[in-house]
């Protein structure tokens, strides 16, 4: 039998590039297994199988193997040009093609295919792949949430703990007595980001006995994150950056994701589940310009809430920070924290109509209820304050 | 700046070492204070070599960016590489187009870095630098000298400014100095340098800074007195003397 690349666990389609391991002479048992369910399959499809392998790519079909490419990975290796690597047999490249099919459901939106080696190399449609990747990852982070008004700037985010033994994972972090930071994703990578943030700030002040503005900080940051994406030897940073900050120009929140760019946002989320808070965010957005510190944080407290879909709100799970006019960047301490967490979820419990900020309470009551049904909770005795086992 | 990498012989080599040992052509002083709407700073024109009075049009005081003036005595040569540094420095802080923009206050204290620093290479530029401007309605003054000293002041001066000009400017300056009051008190101080500094030119421009921008007077002289009866015939009295 003609051996399947080993490194690849059953559940990923086999493609182009693991096919040519052809030389490699393992078979284990459990590979042995899959390919023989594939044998079995193949005979169904192959009559289809033989017509679309006839099909040669003709010269005007480009924006069609581009539409084609984005839907199915195997369908573009199919066409490849390469055809020195098309050492084996039918069977074989009909086993990618049904494993993929089999497995659909499980697979993420993002298909690992023969460009996604190295950064330094393009797609046909033009996409570095392991910059998606990283970007992926910051997904993969918990949620940092981010917004500003004229005057102040807050960040806020999600902090799970391992287990109860350990202590949380510190994603906010100081740059400067005007700047600070709050990260989504490899926070290894953001650690080391946020000392070159600080040592940046620093040199600035240093030189010129005044605050680094923030967008110049920001740039240097995307400016070191784009290096990143075009050296072969290097990887992608894997975490996101909400950074918040003051300078003569205003408040300013910005977000440099691990492909280089940056962005200014009034309000805006990251990490898991953050679209929850993004759709919040979006509701409200416009009044954030006036608004005062106190609803600024209530907003940022409530829409990390909403990440939390279902779970309460503690403070013992969120940190929050603010930086603003006359205001150096600090993190609010525990207490605070908590006390503005019963201070807005007591308002909740009572009648909507009988607050004066009743528009903003419906709106939130009714997102909760859609959202998480977390209005329960509050009504609820509460509940011993004991951080997750597991997130 | 050089690297001393590029030129390994010079520096084993004593005789070829590289730093600036005394200054050539120098200027004299320099006096600035600040009035109601920001700066106002004079220097006369003079360029002296030694104990020549050499150059007559040397303009000592330039605009730094939209927010600062520098005026310089000491080395001209030394004055115009900083002014080259300086050049680079606002082009780059242009570059940024981010509505943020270098103040005097930074540029003050880009300065004091670039001296101290030569100064601890024993390689200095041999100037005091006075820098003024005003950035969202604060002003500021201050001064720089060639060993990395540096302060902010209402009134300052250099040189020999020091010793003539401060004592007067200490008596007569206050708050919120009207435009003819500041220059009137600039004048008294620039002609007691005149008369007594024997490197000043009597050729000056009094330039200020505001809010709105910087303006450098065109050159103009100073009325002089010297009918003093001491003055006529000097040497009468003084038998064999030349």
């Amino acid at each position: 039998m003609t051996p399947i690349s080993p490194h690849k666990p059953a559940h990923f389609c086999l493609h182009q590039s693991s096919l040519s391991y052809s030389h490699l002479t393992l078979s284990s048992p459990f590979l042995i297994l899959a390919y023989d369910k594939i044998a079995v399959a193949s005979h169904h499809l192959e009559p289809m199988r033989k017509g679309k392998r006839k099909k040669k790519p003709s010269p005007g079909s480009s924006q069609r193997e581009r539409e084609r490419e984005s839907q199915s990975h195997l369908l573009e290796q199919k066409e490849n040009p390469n055809k020195n690597r098309h050492s084996f047999t039918e069977r074989e490249r009909h086993c990618d093609f049904f494993l993929e099919r089999e497995t659909k459901n499980d697979a993420v939106k993002m298909f690992r295919n023969q460009y996604d080696t190295d950064v330094t190399t393009w797609s046909p449609a033009g996409r570095l792949f392991q910059v998606e990747y990283a970007m992926e990852a910051v997904k993969q982070g918990s949620a940092a949430i981010g917004l500003r008004s004229k005057t102040h700037v807050v960040l806020a985010c999600v902090n799970k703990a391992n287990s109860e033994l350990s202590s949380h994972q510190k994603k906010i972090f100081k740059v400067d007595d005007h700047i600070g930071v709050a990260i989504a994703g490899l926070t290894a990578d953001g650690r080391v980001l946020s000392r070159y943030m600080r040592s940046e700030a620093i040199n600035y002040n240093y030189t010129y006995e005044s605050p680094l503005p923030v967008g110049r900080l920001v740039v240097q940051l995307a400016d070191k994150a784009q290096v990143c994406t075009q050296r072969s030897w290097k990887r992608p940073y894997g975490v996101g950056l909400l950074v918040g900050g003051l300078d003569e120009s205003g408040a300013h929140l910005y977000y440099n994701c691990p492909s280089g760019n940056y962005f200014e946002y009034q309000a805006f989320a990251i990490g898991s589940r953050s679209q929850a808070a993004k759709t919040y965010l979006e509701r409200r957005f416009e009044n954030f310009t006036g608004s005062t510190r106190e609803d600024l944080i209530k907003d940022a407290l409530i829409a990390t809430r909403e990440t939390l879909q279902g779970e309460k709100l503690r403070s013992s799970i969120c940190t929050i920070a603010v930086v603003g006019v006359g205001e150096p960047f600090h993190i609010l301490d525990q207490d605070t924290v908590q006390k503005l967490i019963d201070a807005f979820e007591i308002v909740q419990d009572e009648a909507p109509a009988a607050e004066p900020d009743a528009g903003a309470e419906p709106a939130a009551a009714a997102e909760e209820g859609e959202g998480s049904g977390a209005g329960a909770d509050q009504a609820a005795v509460p509940e011993p304050d004991v951080a997750p086992m597991d997130i | 700046m050089e690297s001393n990498q590029s030129k390994p012989g010079l520096l084993c080599n004593p005789e070829g070492s590289q730093r600036t040992l005394y200054p050539y052509v120098t200027g004299t002083s320099v006096v600035a204070l600040k009035y109601k709407d920001g700066i106002l700073m004079a220097a006369d024109m003079g360029g002296s070599y030694g104990s020549t009075l050499r150059y007559k049009s040397v303009e000592r005081m330039k605009p730094i960016g939209k927010h600062s003036l520098l005026g310089a005595s000491g080395e001209i040569s030394d004055f115009q590489e900083l002014l080259h540094y300086l050049d680079e420095l606002i082009l780059y802080d242009n570059m940024w187009d981010d509505g943020n923009s270098l103040g005097p206050k930074e540029v003050h204290n880009y300065l004091t870095r670039v001296m101290y620093n030569r100064r601890n290479k024993f390689d200095p530029l041999w100037n005091s630098l006075v820098l003024g401007g005003v950035k969202k309605g604060q002003k500021y003054l201050g001064m720089v000298s060639m060993i990395g000293v540096n302060f902010e002041d209402n009134h300052v001066a250099t040189g020999f400014g020091n010793h003539l000009a401060r004592p007067i400017l200490r008596d007569e300056w206050h708050e919120n100095l009207t435009f003819e009051e500041g220059v009137k008190l600039l004048e008294k101080c620039m002609r007691v340098l005149l008369y007594r500094d024997r490197s000043a030119v009597n050729k000056l421009q009094i330039s200020k800074i505001t809010e709105e921008g910087v303006t450098i007077s065109q050159p103009y002289s100073l009325k002089t007195f010297w009918g003093f009866s001491a003055f006529e015939n000097p040497t009468l009295g003084a038998e064999g003397s030349w």
